[in-house]
């Protein structure tokens, strides 16, 4: 029969969430990598036993781990594949993990600072991985979206990382500044109709996007209005908190912008907004229903200063026009007193039918839908704050 | 013999439940100890000391015999009680609010 396994990370840990396919009964894993900052964790689509796992620490930096086994396991990756993952006495081979920018000659230069928040330069640092990306067919091949806004790519299965310094080095990187959580990479989407197609997504730069595999990247912000720069209609400074598509057409792609839901039709080259009758524009998440290209939803949130849902309820909106005409999803959702938020990463969706959908808070609840978002259940409730929340759909 | 206590976020890291023994070639000072720790332990490399610049991490602090020698230089000797093995050389992860 088949089930589902959501991969929770947290602010202290990451947490192993199953089910069958019915999604009514949940097993609950202990802690894992208990203490650690747990950014994101996503399993490889070409293997589902193969998860990487961003685990992070302002004391320690940034640890890759990986499994081989559908989370039963975990290892730094840095060990050949075949030969044991400890030395005879018992020690972990893996080595940490380098994320180390581009600073060559050829291609590095002279991608030495970005503005910071008062507008001063300042030089890029590496503090952590926001996002793991698996690759749509090689479990040994996966992108990281890091901050400073980077991206990084691992071709043996997260032991090595090489940046593809093309993004940065466009031409605008100069002009890139941080968002109020820092300046992330934070939205990877891989094109399943051209593998050298990937869009990406910085705050508080915008959208970019590539053609040729990573090498050369371009903004694509046409349409974005954000009235919180100097220049409403810029190229980049835009604050876009997620972007997301639905695999059969991936020309098409939906945004939470820092202000207002957008939608593309043509890959990025222009947008426009579809935030239609939604409470608040504001958010962080937003996703694509597994078998409708053309229903989305969003967690609207009061406002930039109020990182809470509007009115104390918690409310996912569905779309199911492809924006514009939104309907509140509250069955099972506290309905008042709510005042958690749910972070960009923090919302998922499975492939059975029917679709079930997914987010985590920062209240610490996981709640699930296997009914395309008509009604509700928590899976758990009591977890720290919920960083990320993604789902793997099991034969 | 070197003893090294490790945080236990570290700890846990490198899959330890108590002090690390060592041993140190030659000189024994904050270098010589992390560069046998990090041999010794690989997945430690970058989380005391960063990957890149080697210097150590912001928010990472280094106690011996009651005394706080995060900003001794790296090569300085250590203090005989730490080459001895009577003392710990303490990694601590600095307190940085509640």
């Amino acid at each position: 029969m088949s089930g589902v396994r959501v991969l929770v990370g947290t602010r202290k840990g990451a947490f192993i969430l199953t089910s069958d396919g019915k999604r009514e009964k949940w097993q609950v894993s202990e802690p894992l990598f208990a203490g650690w900052e747990l950014y994101h964790l996503k399993g490889s689509p070409a293997d589902p036993n193969r998860i990487y796992a961003s685990q992070t620490s302002g004391w320690f930096g940034q640890i890759i781990q990986r499994s081989d086994d559908g989370g039963k396991t975990w290892h730094q990756p840095g060990t050949p594949p075949g030969e044991p993952t400890t030395l005879p006495d018992g020690t972990p081979k893996g080595e940490s993990n380098k994320f180390v920018y581009d600073d060559s000659a050829e291609t590095g230069k002279p991608l030495t600072t970005h503005q910071w928040y008062d507008g001063s330069l300042k030089p890029w640092e590496f503090k952590r991985v926001w996002h793991v990306e698996p690759s749509l067919n090689d479990p040994d091949t996966v992108y990281a979206g890091v901050e400073d806004a980077a991206l990084f790519r691992s071709t043996d299965g997260g032991q090595s990382w090489q940046e593809l310094s093309g993004l940065r080095g466009h031409g605008t990187g100069p002009d890139w500044q941080p968002g109020a959580g820092g300046m992330c990479l934070h939205t990877v989407l891989l094109d399943p109709s051209d593998p050298k197609r990937i869009f990406i997504a910085i705050s508080s730069a915008g959208a970019f996007r590539t053609d040729d595999g990573g090498k050369t990247w371009r903004p694509i912000n046409r349409g974005l209005h954000s009235l919180y720069i100097p220049n409403p209609t810029a190229e980049v400074g835009h604050c876009v908190h997620r972007i997301a598509l639905h695999p059969t057409r991936p020309n098409v792609l939906f945004m939470q912008k820092h202000w207002d839901v957008m939608r593309s039709d043509d890959g990025g080259e222009s947008w426009r907004e579809i935030s239609g009758n939604l409470p608040t524009d504001f958010g962080f998440v937003i996703d694509v229903h597994a078998h409708e290209p053309e229903t989305i939803y969003v967690v609207p949130i009061k406002s930039d200063g109020e990182h809470y849902p509007p009115d104390g309820k918690l409310r996912v909106f569905r779309s199911r026009s492809g924006g514009n005409e939104w309907e509140a999803l509250t069955k099972c959702l506290p309905q008042s007193d709510c005042y958690v938020n749910v972070l960009r990463d923090a919302m998922a969706v499975d492939a059975l039918d029917k679709c079930g959908v997914y987010f985590g808070t920062t209240g610490g609840q996981v709640y699930a839908s296997a009914d395309a978002g008509d009604s509700w259940a928590p899976i758990v409730r009591d977890l720290p704050a919920v960083l990320s929340v993604e789902v793997q759909t099991l034969p | 013999m070197i003893r090294v206590t490790l945080p236990p976020h570290l700890r846990k890291l490198a899959h330890l439940d108590g002090e690390v023994e060592l041993e140190v070639e030659g000189e024994v000072s904050q270098r010589s100890v992390l560069d046998a720790l990090e041999a010794r332990y690989p997945m430690l490399r970058g989380t005391i000391r960063d990957h890149v610049t080697h210097k150590r991490r912001a928010f990472v602090r280094f106690f011996a015999c009651g005394e706080d020698l995060s900003h001794e230089a790296p090569d300085a000797p250590l203090p005989k009680a730490i080459a001895s093995g009577a003392e710990p050389f303490m990694v601590v992860g600095a307190i940085a609010g509640g």
